[in-house]
This record gives C-alpha cells, sequence and structure tokens, in this order.
C-alpha cells in the first residue's frame, strides 16, 4: 500500500518534468536500441554462417594434397597437380567404415556455352555419391551414375544459377551445351543453396564426373584429384575417421609417419565452422559492448539529473520527512524514480532497436535476428544502469536532516 | 516588574491528573558544535511539562532556542542532554525511521514559510502524512477533504500552493498537520508571514482546534498579539525557559495591565526578561 502510493509519487514527479524526464530517457532508450539493434546485426551473421556451414555438412571430412617440394620430398611423380588420387578416395570409401560416403574434385572450370549465351563455369569433377556427401538436392532430372562415372560419359549437373544465366526459360534438362568447346548433355539440376559458409556463390556450381574432367576436360596424363570430401557417420565418429583416413593415405603413399612430411592435409567443416563462430561471436560481442557503453553513459545522464532533482528538491524532502516519512521511502522515491526512467526508456529502446534491426534486414543484405537473450539482457542491464546511477542520488536524499532540508532555499 | 512578582521563572509542577503528560522535557539541552571548539548552546536546561489539550504559546528573543525546542518536541532532532517523553514514551534516542513514525503519528507541524510541496493540489499535500501513514487512497481523499473542511477550505481543494494566498496556504498547512489526528501540533511562527489581520484569522482557527477538538497546540511568535491566543505562555531567553505563565496568571496581568492592549505594553514582559539576563 505505501510502496504503491510512493511509486505513485515518483511517477508522478516524473510526469510534472516531461521534457526533462524524455531526454533523460533519451541515453537508455538510444543504449539500448543500439545494444539490440547491432546485437541482431552480429547474431544475423552468425546463424547465416552456421546454417551455411550446417548446409555443407559439418561431418565432413576433407583432404587435400600438399606441396611438398619446399620440405624435400621426392615422391611426387607429376609437379602440377599433388599426389592425391581418385583411387586414393575409393580406398578410403572402402577401408574406412565410417565413412559412407565419398567423392573426390577435380576442379575444370570452363566457358559453357547454349545456344547463343554463355558463362565461366565453375566445374567440378566428382562422383556418383557427391549429393549424399555435400547433402545437396537434385531439384529437377537426376544425378549421374557410377556407370557415368566408369564410362566417363560427357554429363552435367548445373547450378541454379548457370540455369538462369544461359537457359533463359528454357528446360535445362535433356538439353546440349558445350563446355571447353565439347558438347554435353544436362540431366539434371541442383537445388539453389546461395552463398557457402566463405561467402562463396555454390549457385554456378556446374558438376560432372570426375573421369570426364580428368580425361576429356582436362587430359591429364596422370590422373590427380584437387580433392577428397568424405561423409562421416557422425559428428562423433569425426577425429577417429580423420586418424584412419590419415593412416590408410600414409600407407598408400609410403609416407613413414615421423620420418616423412605428409604430402595431403586433412580438414572438416566443423573446424571451419568453430572458426566462423568465434569470430562472429567476437564480433557481435564488440558490437554489443560499444552499444553498451553508450548504455553506460545514458546511466550517467540518469544520475546527473537525479542529482539535481535531488537539489531542487531538498524542501519537498524535507517536508515529506517532517511529516513522517522514514528515510527508506524517501530513498525509495527517488530510486524508483531513476528505475522507472531507465525501464520505460529500455522498454521503448527495445521496440526501437526492434524496429531498426527489422529495418536493416529487409533494406541491406545483412541479415539480422532479434534474439529473447539480446532483449532480456539489454532490458536488464538498463534496469541496473537505473539501480546503479539512481542509487547514490537516492542515497544522498535520503540522508537529508529534515531540519536542514526545510530550511534550503 | 509586576510580572517577576507575580510570576518568577518557574516550572509548572507535575500534573495533578493521573495521565501522563502529553510533552515531558526533563533538563534537555542542545549545544550545537561548529568546528573545533566552537560551541552553541541553544538550549541549556529546559524542563516543562504540556498536559493534553493545553494551548501553550512560546515568547522571547530571537535566537533564544524556541526553534531548537520545537525541534526537539517535534522529534525532527535530538537533544544532546536531557529527557524527553512524547505520550508517555522516551524518545531521547529512538532511531531515525522511529522518530519519523512518531512525527508521523503524533506531531503535526506548521512553519512559518507554510511549506506546502510545490505544484502538488492542497488536497494532496494534506494527504502526505497519510501516505506514509499507510492509509488507503480512499480513505486518505475523504479524512483530507474532512481536514480542509476544518479549515475551511473545501472549496479550494484543488488549488495548487501558488493559487492560493498565504493565508489560505497556512489553512492547508494547518490541514496537513491535523489529518493524522496527532497528539501535539507545533506551529513555529505561523503568523510571521501574514498580515494582522490574516494573523488573527488564522488564530481563531488554532483556537478552535484546541477549544473543539480538545487538540494540544503549541506556538512560538514574537508577537503579543497573537501569544494572546494562548491560555499558558512560555518566556524563553538565553536557552532556558525565564518565565511560565499559567491561565490565571495571565489573568491577572492581563486584568493589571491592561493587556487587551499588549501590543503596547508587551515590551514589559521583554523587559522583565531582560533585567533578568543583566542580572
Ligand atoms: N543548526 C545550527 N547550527 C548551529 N547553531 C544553531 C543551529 N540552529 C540554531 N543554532 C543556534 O542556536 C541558537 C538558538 O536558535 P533558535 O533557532 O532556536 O532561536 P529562536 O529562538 O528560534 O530564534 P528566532 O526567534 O529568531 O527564530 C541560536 O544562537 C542559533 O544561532
Ligand atoms: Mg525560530
Amino acid at each position: 500500500m505505501k510502496s504503491l502510493a510512493i511509486l505513485r509519487i515518483a511517477f508522478w514527479a516524473l510526469g510534472r518534468n516531461k521534457m526533462r524526464s524524455a531526454l533523460t530517457m533519451l541515453g537508455i532508450i538510444i543504449g539500448v536500441s543500439a545494444v539490440i539493434a547491432l546485437v541482431s546485426i552480429g547474431q544475423g551473421a552468425q546463424s547465416m554462417i552456421q546454417q551455411q556451414l550446417e548446409s555443407m555438412g559439418t561431418n565432413v571430412l576433407m583432404v587435400w594434397p600438399e606441396d611438398t617440394r619446399g620440405s624435400g620430398g621426392a615422391r611426387r611423380n607429376s609437379d602440377d597437380e599433388g599426389t592425391l588420387t581418385a583411387q586414393d578416395v575409393i580406398a578410403i570409401r572402402s577401408e574406412v567404415p565410417l565413412v559412407t560416403a565419398a567423392s573426390p574434385i577435380v576442379n575444370a572450370n570452363g566457358q559453357l556455352i547454349f545456344g547463343n549465351r554463355n558463362t565461366y563455369a565453375r566445374v567440378q569433377g566428382t562422383s556418383e555419391e557427391y549429393p549424399l556427401v555435400r547433402d545437396w538436392e537434385i531439384a529437377h532430372g537426376e544425378f549421374f551414375t557410377a556407370d557415368d562415372v566408369a564410362a566417363a560419359a560427357r554429363v552435367l549437373v548445373i547450378g541454379q544459377e548457370i540455369v538462369d544465366e544461359v537457359f533463359d526459360g528454357v528446360d535445362p534438362v535433356g538439353q546440349t551445351v558445350r563446355l571447353r568447346n565439347l558438347p554435353f548433355r544436362v540431366i539434371g539440376v541442383l537445388a539453389s543453396r546461395g552463398q557457402s559458409g566463405m561467402g562463396q556463390n555454390q549457385d554456378d556450381t556446374v558438376v560432372t564426373p570426375y573421369t570426364t574432367a580428368q580425361k576429356k576436360l582436362l587430359g591429364q596424363a596422370l590422373p590427380r584429384v584437387n580433392q577428397a570430401m568424405m561423409k562421416v557417420v557422425s559428428q562423433d565418429a569425426m577425429p577417429f575417421a580423420e586418424s584412419q583416413t590419415i593412416n590408410l593415405i600414409r600407407q598408400r603413399h609410403n609416407i613413414v609417419p615421423g620420418m616423412d612430411p605428409d604430402d595431403f592435409a586433412v580438414g572438416n567443416m566443423s573446424e571451419v565452422a568453430d572458426a566462423a563462430q568465434e569470430t562472429t561471436f567476437i564480433m557481435t560481442l564488440l558490437l554489443g559492448s560499444i552499444a553498451a557503453i553508450s548504455l553506460v553513459v545514458g546511466g550517467i545522464g540518469i544520475m546527473n539529473i537525479m542529482l539535481v532533482s535531488v537539489t531542487e528538491r531538498t524542501r519537498e524532502i524535507g517536508i515529506r520527512m517532517a511529516v513522517g516519512s522514514r528515510p527508506g521511502y524517501i530513498r525509495l522515491q527517488f530510486l524508483s524514480e531513476s528505475i522507472m526512467l531507465s525501464l520505460a526508456g529500455g522498454l521503448i529502446g527495445v521496440v526501437i532497436g526492434g524496429g531498426a534491426s527489422t529495418l536493416i534486414s529487409q533494406f541491406s543484405t545483412m541479415s539480422t535476428v532479434v534474439s529473447a537473450g539480446s532483449v532480456l539482457l539489454s532490458f536488464g542491464f538498463a534496469a541496473a544502469v537505473g539501480i546503479f546511477f539512481g542509487y547514490y542520488p537516492a542515497h544522498k536524499a535520503a540522508g537529508l536532516d529534515p531540519i536542514d532540508a526545510l530550511r534550503y532555499e | 516588574m509586576i510580572g517577576a512578582t507575580l510570576a518568577g521563572p518557574e516550572v509548572r509542577s507535575t500534573g495533578e491528573g493521573d495521565r501522563a503528560p502529553v510533552i515531558q522535557l526533563d533538563d534537555v539541552h542542545k549545544t550545537y558544535y561548529m568546528g573545533a571548539d566552537i560551541q552553541v548552546h541553544a538550549l541549556r536546561g529546559i524542563s516543562v511539562q504540556v498536559e493534553q489539550g493545553e494551548f501553550v504559546a512560546i515568547m522571547g528573543r530571537s535566537g533564544s532556542g524556541k526553534s531548537t525546542m520545537m525541534n526537539i518536541v517535534g522529534c525532527l532532532d535530538h537533544p544532546t542532554k536531557g529527557r524527553y517523553l512524547l505520550d508517555g514514551v522516551d524518545v531521547s534516542t529512538a532511531p531515525k525511521a522511529e522518530l519519523a513514525d512518531i512525527r508521523n503519528r503524533k506531531v503535526g507541524f506548521v512553519f512559518q514559510s507554510f511549506n506546502l510541496v510545490s505544484r502538488t493540489s492542497a488536497i494532496e499535500n494534506v494527504e502526505l502524512p497519510l501516505i506514509y501513514a499507510g492509509v488507503g487512497s480512499r480513505e486518505r481523499r475523504r479524512r483530507a477533504e474532512e481536514a480542509l473542511e476544518i479549515v475551511n477550505l473545501a472549496d479550494k481543494m484543488k488549488n495548487m500552493p501558488n493559487q492560493l494566498s498565504g493565508g489560505q496556504q497556512q489553512r492547508v498547512a494547518i490541514a496537513r498537520a491535523l489529518v493524522n489526528d496527532p497528539a501535539i501540533i507545533l506551529a513555529d511562527e505561523p503568523t510571521g508571514a501574514l498580515d494582522t489581520r490574516t494573523a488573527i484569522e488564522l488564530m481563531g482557527v488554532f483556537q478552535d482546534l484546541n477549544r473543539e477538538r480538545g487538540m494540544t497546540i503549541i506556538i512560538v511568535t514574537h508577537e503579543p498579539d497573537i501569544a494572546e491566543f494562548g491560555k499558558r505562555v512560555l518566556l524563553f531567553g538565553d536557552g532556558r525557559i525565564r518565565k511560565d505563565y499559567d491561565q490565571r496568571q495571565l489573568e491577572v496581568l492581563r486584568k493589571e495591565h491592561h493587556m487587551s492592549e499588549l501590543g503596547g505594553s508587551a515590551g514589559s514582559w521583554m523587559d522583565d526578561v531582560h533585567e533578568e539576563d543583566a542580572q
């Protein structure tokens, strides 16, 4: 009852100085909305990267050939494409039980022509297990088969962007296109995927059997692959699958561990994901704390105004004490004023910050995520700022001597 | 001169009745310490008792300690030494929060400078003590209206202090002082800022409260014709009570000295004190 009446007094006192209250709140409003908007940008980036990395498959193991010439390795037969072969990939697939799908990647980019249109396509030679490894669906038509790989068939499965660029409304499946001046038949279209975790567009991909890429497009004397991708049965099995893969390749490449340097490197998407997550998290933290500084500045504004207010209302405080207000009630009254300011500012800030991040995501390429966490955090922080910066002025008011306060001019 | 023969400085004996006095001060001292060795002895041993229903006027030279005593009696301040019983309870050493509660329940203040909360309507000013007493809002409003009716200001309830004359503001202050039905109403120079006619009118309000409601009232004043409303007059000098005239003694004084024209002859009271100061 008493506290309620005191809260009402505090509310009324704020209403008496509307302009001042509004300006004081502005500091908190700007602080909270900045925190929410900036953190939403950071979290948006975080979740976008997360999504894309997940879409690439986090339990995918990757192997790259590595240049060992610098360290004196002399086993290399060809000096242009490294030592990793499709046979290595086939061996991994059959001998490492934790690997459920594997495909080599042979880069064979080139000009793709259909009718009078053409585009430079990112061509990858791979195996029939590519859709499994990449978790990539076929939107239309079909993917090539093991037979196509064995026969080095001139077939292509193309990305959505290639469809848009060169087919212009024509159904690409069944059409013949020219790639590096060779005729290829389009048999399928990959589902649209947007940018990869590293910001690379994936929809301009064109895939063909790796045998076709090696023999027909590149004309390699020794068949080499640029990369091998292995899908592992589960995230937990990754370390084990990795060590088995390493051992197998060393064995096949006659590498004695500790004696010879590896001519390959192993990595996986979750490592990339972790690194990317950490980077964006730090970015979010940085953005959030910069915004939080403005919230603290807003808090100092509250303290400043509350100190002025206590001085201005010394007489009123004296009167209240004379008619029986305990010091504690005075403290409560002034503390509630600053908390009300910060909470109201926080609330308005949440609305403005939320609105700002919606606008940002709509009118820019950035995606934003307003999480309950960031709302609660900034709102809670605003309340804490109100209490922290309101306490000293309130304490000062409560400590006034009633006689001195009554005499104050 | 004659006052001195009639009633020298004295302290009223303990109340004849069976109930305790509302106010009982026993050898109360108040010393202000300013800096290392500067001391101001504002009160040098005040012993006095005030019974329920008394109307006491306090006079005395400026700086004689009247306000200091009122502050102690009103529980705004602690005595440096001595004992103070309010309504039979020793409050000399009560902590701040408790003093606040006592002020809230037992004391009503009226100040020379009105001391209303600005930009707050008359009725809300009157409601203030009730808020801290924890009275619900509807009951608060009802009792505040009642108090404003008692001081004849019911029609100005919604006015802000700056929309009221000095006399009206002081009526609001009186309503605020009596709204909690306190044991005592303390008024330190309540008419000091008002013209004579308004002052007399306001004293009528105090008189009615005392006569019709039996409220205990203590008023500090410099004006003899205001002091005349008191049924008892305390004369302060140099931190002590120099004279304590009860109603009977005042009657005698009034007759012998034409106290109806006290305005002119009051100098004699002061002269007594001056004489004693000189001795
Ligand atoms: N807070 C204080 N600090 C120091 N000295 C004080 C304080 N309050 C009062 N005094 C001193 O105590 C003495 C009594 O003051 P008090 O206000 O009680 O006088 P008074 O009788 O009310 O005077 P007046 O008629 O002018 O109001 C004065 O000498 C005054 O200077
Ligand atoms: Mg005084």
